[in-house]
């Protein structure tokens, strides 16, 4: 019998549009704005700080929908993004640095499509506001202070292994090792040899000297680079964690880049100025042996450099580092009981604490001083051309006085202001970037703009549709019908499978949709004009259907598995907002495939199949 | 309804030489225009920072040209986007140290104009070089999806309808990017998608025809391959109008509701269709037909696919 598909066909396209129907749901009910309460190591949210917070913000008449208090915190939710960072900040202030307090959109959908993991789609920066940062890690930075580390290291090597070297210097990319003979240089090149295989040595006799020119290999440097971007991302996402987002993006892009994307935070400069912050701590003793004003004259002595103060004054301060900022195991801003300026409370590790306990109680009396190091972005010419690099500043912060033994917990003073103790101990915690970072691109969008691309984005699917809808009715009657009964199954499952997969729903993917919407029906076109072709050739109903779409098939398959090509394309080469396209017009692709010709025929053989009819509506 | 109650008879092989002059003219006038004027590439590919922000009532925009131009932007392009309340300020890649800086500056004195807030709406910042990687991207991924369509249609079907196909497709693209030299449009990363979707797009046009002429050219072995052609052009006329027509009308919804940040990306759109469907009626065809294609000369389409095709149904 013609045109009569099996029950389980019909069964399955049933069951897919169903599980297609459940899982576009979410997206219904739609999302609030929200904000996620999180507890941290030593503090715990309980019903306590649901009660603290309801009434705060009762007090200050900021209303909100809900709050419920849930495995991973407290979330409270409110009715639009305005309110919800009004409250944000006044639950910062309230809870202080122990909690995390991060921006969020959560589904509000009923919990039985929770439960099956049935979420609304995730929308792009450009839909519901935010930031987004490329960042490149300054890898030049990097290799400089490899080098750096080389020649301190090769120094320490030789001058324990008793080889007497002339020089240690570095040149560009280059080391350069000097000795008076060339047994010294054998010696002193096996001795490197034992210790790293990441460097090319070459022999050169020169300057009246016989030289070690040393290069970092192509695999070394490739591994160094690798490492500092890694350890970058790291040391963002930690400090993205402390800015208090919700579903922040922190990936590697090429091969040194970062892309960071903060939905909800509007805030950009805070931001920007905490991600690309490379800021440390270091801790030195004063030198009190010499005078400033004698170093100053140009006689500074070997085991001291000169710093400059926040004030501008210079002081002296030992080479030897007590110790850096990563032996920090956590900081907190605050105040000072006695002054009332601000401070940072520190812990330390177990070295750290046992290098401190070792030299205060060495120096007591003694002065030592905070040294602040930061990277800040410069622009140099270089051969003509403008580069873009950073720059190291140092700056004593504190000298202060030892008054006492300590360890592992202390607090420094000397910040100018408690914005500045919050900042540091923000970076302080989250740790220092591997390689100073340059922000090379950056998006904020507005939540008012987000708004409005999805009301836009929005009305301009369902007005498309509408008329192709409309159009395709008059034209072609009943299957016209059936085809944008078809039409609105693709819809379905297109939102479906976006909100099944995760996958970032952007302005340019809700036009890859409507774009799906336009040429969707061009496989029924394709089929319709075909059975109205044999029609008119004189063939039955029955066998103009069956052949129209068997005819269509070939054509169809050709004509998407080229468009689906160019959408696969775009996807591996495009970025950002242009993969939002590839990926709505891919699965719009292969979706409109399924309903168009699956889904047609299939209403069509239950309408018309196995009867004997004289005339189609086409 | 129908376009045609029988099959229409067209005569579209008969004016293939005009059709050919003005291809080949709008062509060379796109080229023309790229040479000349090139791109407006926007600010994805230039680099520089650009602010939108919206006032709460109508503002005037020569005060706040003014004020921008006191606090140092010399060369800030200033224009109302979309409507009178939403200023576009653009600022052109700076030397400089803090360049990702620059926004919030300009952010503050838009903010200080006639009293009244800006919301920030949309704030970007890319380097300049981000741009030209960016740039140098498109351009590849254009190249690539060239390539992978013009292996796959080489192997669907034969080389000279392949090559008819590529050059029709060189043909839009060509006539779209030129439109956007010639009036200076903004060039920006969505235009680059729209680029890649009317790639597709004109291809799928294009590939129905050319399934139906080879059908035909089995079907109909003793005809003359321009009267092949010509009813293969025919009889897939209804069916080209139709798709595009429907096409043309999401994007045309896209073009007048979608808002300013997809306007340029419909635009580009609705061009090309437009020369798309013209394309593939005329040039892609035409083309086969220079390349002397005839019932021979066709690659056989293998028998066991459309069987394993038909019982998938």
């Amino acid at each position: 019998m013609l045109n009569q598909y099996p029950t389980w066909k019909y069964l399955l396209i049933l069951f897919t549009v169903l599980i297609g129907a459940i899982y576009a749901l979410p997206n219904i009910y739609g999302s609030n704005p929200a904000l996620q309460i999180s507890a941290t190591r030593t503090t715990t949210v309980d019903t306590r700080t649901e009660a603290q917070l309801g009434s705060l913000l009762k007090s200050k008449k900021i209303p909100f929908r809900s709050m419920r208090l849930g495995d991973d915190g407290l979330l409270i939710r409110f009715s639009n993004v305005e309110q919800q960072l009004k409250a944000s900040d006044l639950v910062k202030k309230e809870l202080g640095d122990n909690y995390t307090v991060a921006l969020n959109l959560a589904p509000a959908s009923p919990t039985w499509l929770t439960d099956i993991h049935a979420l609304p789609m995730y929308l792009g920066l450009d839909l519901r506001g935010g930031l987004h940062f490329l960042m490149a890690v300054d890898t030049e930075t990097v290799i400089r202070q490899a080098y750096e580390r080389y020649s301190n290291d090769f120094r320490g090597l030789l001058r324990g292994k008793k080889i007497r070297y002339l020089a240690i210097n570095q040149h560009g990319q280059t080391l350069k090792l000097k000795f008076r003979t060339a047994a010294l240089r054998d010696q002193a090149k096996n001795a490197i040899r034992s210790q790293t295989h990441d460097l090319t040595l070459h022999d050169e006799d020169a300057e009246g000297a016989y030289l070690i020119i040393g290069r970092m290999t192509k695999k070394a440097l490739h591994n160094l680079e690798l490492h500092a971007v890694q350890q970058n991302v790291i040391t963002l996402r930690n400090r993205v964690n402390e800015l208090g987002v919700a579903e922040p993006v922190i990936q590697q892009q090429g091969d040194s880049h970062i892309v960071v994307q903060l939905p909800g935070i509007q805030d950009s400069a805070r931001a920007k100025k905490i991600l690309s912050a490379t800021a440390t701590l270091e801790f030195r003793l004063v030198d009190v042996d010499h005078t400033v004003a004698s170093a100053q004259a140009g006689h500074v002595p070997p085991g001291s450099r000169l710093y400059r103060e926040r004030n501008g004054r210079y002081v002296l301060l030992k080479k030897r580092v007590i110790i850096t900022g990563d032996r920090i195991t956590h900081a907190s801003s605050g105040f000072d009981q006695n002054s009332g300026s601000p401070t940072v409370m520190i812990s330390l590790d177990g070295a750290g604490a046992r290098s401190m306990a070792r030299t205060t109680k060495e120096n007591l009396k003694k002065p030592m001083a905070v040294v602040f190091i930061e990277h800040k972005p410069i622009t140099l010419m270089v051969d003509g051309k403008k580069v873009a690099t950073t720059r190291k500043v140092e700056e004593v912060i504190n000298v202060a006085t030892i008054q006492g033994v300590f360890s592992s917990r202390f607090q420094i003073t000397g910040l100018s202001s408690p914005k500045e103790s919050q900042n540091l101990a923000l970076l302080l915690r989250a740790g220092a970037l591997a390689a100073p970072i340059r922000i090379v691109e950056e998006r904020t969008i507005g939540p008012s703009l987000g708004q409005d691309n999805i009301d836009r984005g929005t009305r301009s699917v369902i007005i498309g549709m509408l008329m192709v809808v409309v159009f395709m009715g008059v034209w072609y009657r009943g299957f016209g019908m059936v085809a944008n009964l078809a039409l609105v199954m693709n819809l379905v499952l297109i939102v479906a499978l976006l909100s099944l997969l995760q996958a970032t729903l952007t302005m340019p993917g809700i036009a890859g949709i409507v774009l799906t919407v336009g040429m969707a029906v061009d496989a029924n076109v394709l089929i319709f004009e075909r059975i109205r072709e044999e029609l008119r050739l004189g063939n039955t109903p029955q066998s103009s259907i069956q052949a129209g779409y068997d005819k269509a098939l070939s054509t169809i398959a050709d004509a998407n598995i080229t468009t689906l090509i160019a959408a696969v394309v775009l996807y591996i080469f495009g970025t950002g907002p242009i993969k939002g396209f590839a990926i709505t017009l891919s699965i719009g692709i292969v979706t409109s495939l399924f309903t168009a010709i699956m889904g047609t025929r299939a209403i069509i053989n239950l309408i018309v199949g196995g009867r004997r009819i004289k005339k189609l509506s086409i | 309804m129908q376009f045609f109650k029988e099959e229409p008879h067209f005569d579209f092989m008969g004016v293939r030489k005009i059709a050919i002059t003005i291809s080949i003219l709008m062509v060379l006038a796109s080229i023309g225009a790229l040479a000349t004027k090139g791109l407006s590439f926007g600010l994805d590919f230039t680099g520089g920072t650009l602010i939108e922000v919206g006032y709460s009532k109508d503002v005037d925009l020569p005060p706040i040209r003014a004020a921008l131009e006191k606090a140092g932007f010399r060369d800030a392009v200033v224009q109302h986007f979309g409507t009178a309340q939403d200023v576009l300020v653009r600022i052109a890649p700076q030397e400089g140290q803090n360049a990702s800086l620059l926004g919030d500056k300009v952010l503050k004195v838009l903010n200080g104009i006639s009293g009244d807030h800006a919301k920030m709406r949309r704030q970007e910042f890319v380097g300049p070089q981000v741009g030209s990687e960016l740039r140098d991207d498109g351009g590849l991924a254009m190249l690539i999806a060239l390539g992978c369509i013009l292996l796959y249609v080489m192997a669907r079907f034969e080389y000279r309808f392949a090559l008819g196909s590529i050059i029709a497709l060189l043909h839009d693209v060509t006539i779209t990017l030129g439109c956007f030299a010639l009036f200076q449009w903004d060039f920006d990363l969505t235009v680059l998608a729209a680029v890649l979707a009317v790639i597709g797009y004109s291809l799928n046009d294009t590939i129905v025809v050319f399934d139906r002429i080879r059908e035909n050219f089995r079907k109909l072995r003793r005809l003359p391959p321009t009267e092949v052609v010509n009813r293969s052009l025919n009889q897939t006329l209804s069916r080209t109008i139709m798709t595009s027509f429907t096409t043309m009308l999401v994007v045309v919804a896209m073009f007048l509701f979608g808002g300013q940040l997809i306007h340029s990306f419909a635009l580009a759109l609705m061009i090309g269709i437009f020369v798309g469907t013209y394309s593939s009626i005329y040039v892609a065809s035409t083309l086969a037909l220079a390349m002397n294609i005839t019932s021979n000369s066709l690659v056989p389409v293998k028998k066991e696919g459309e069987g394993a095709e038909q019982k998938m149904l």
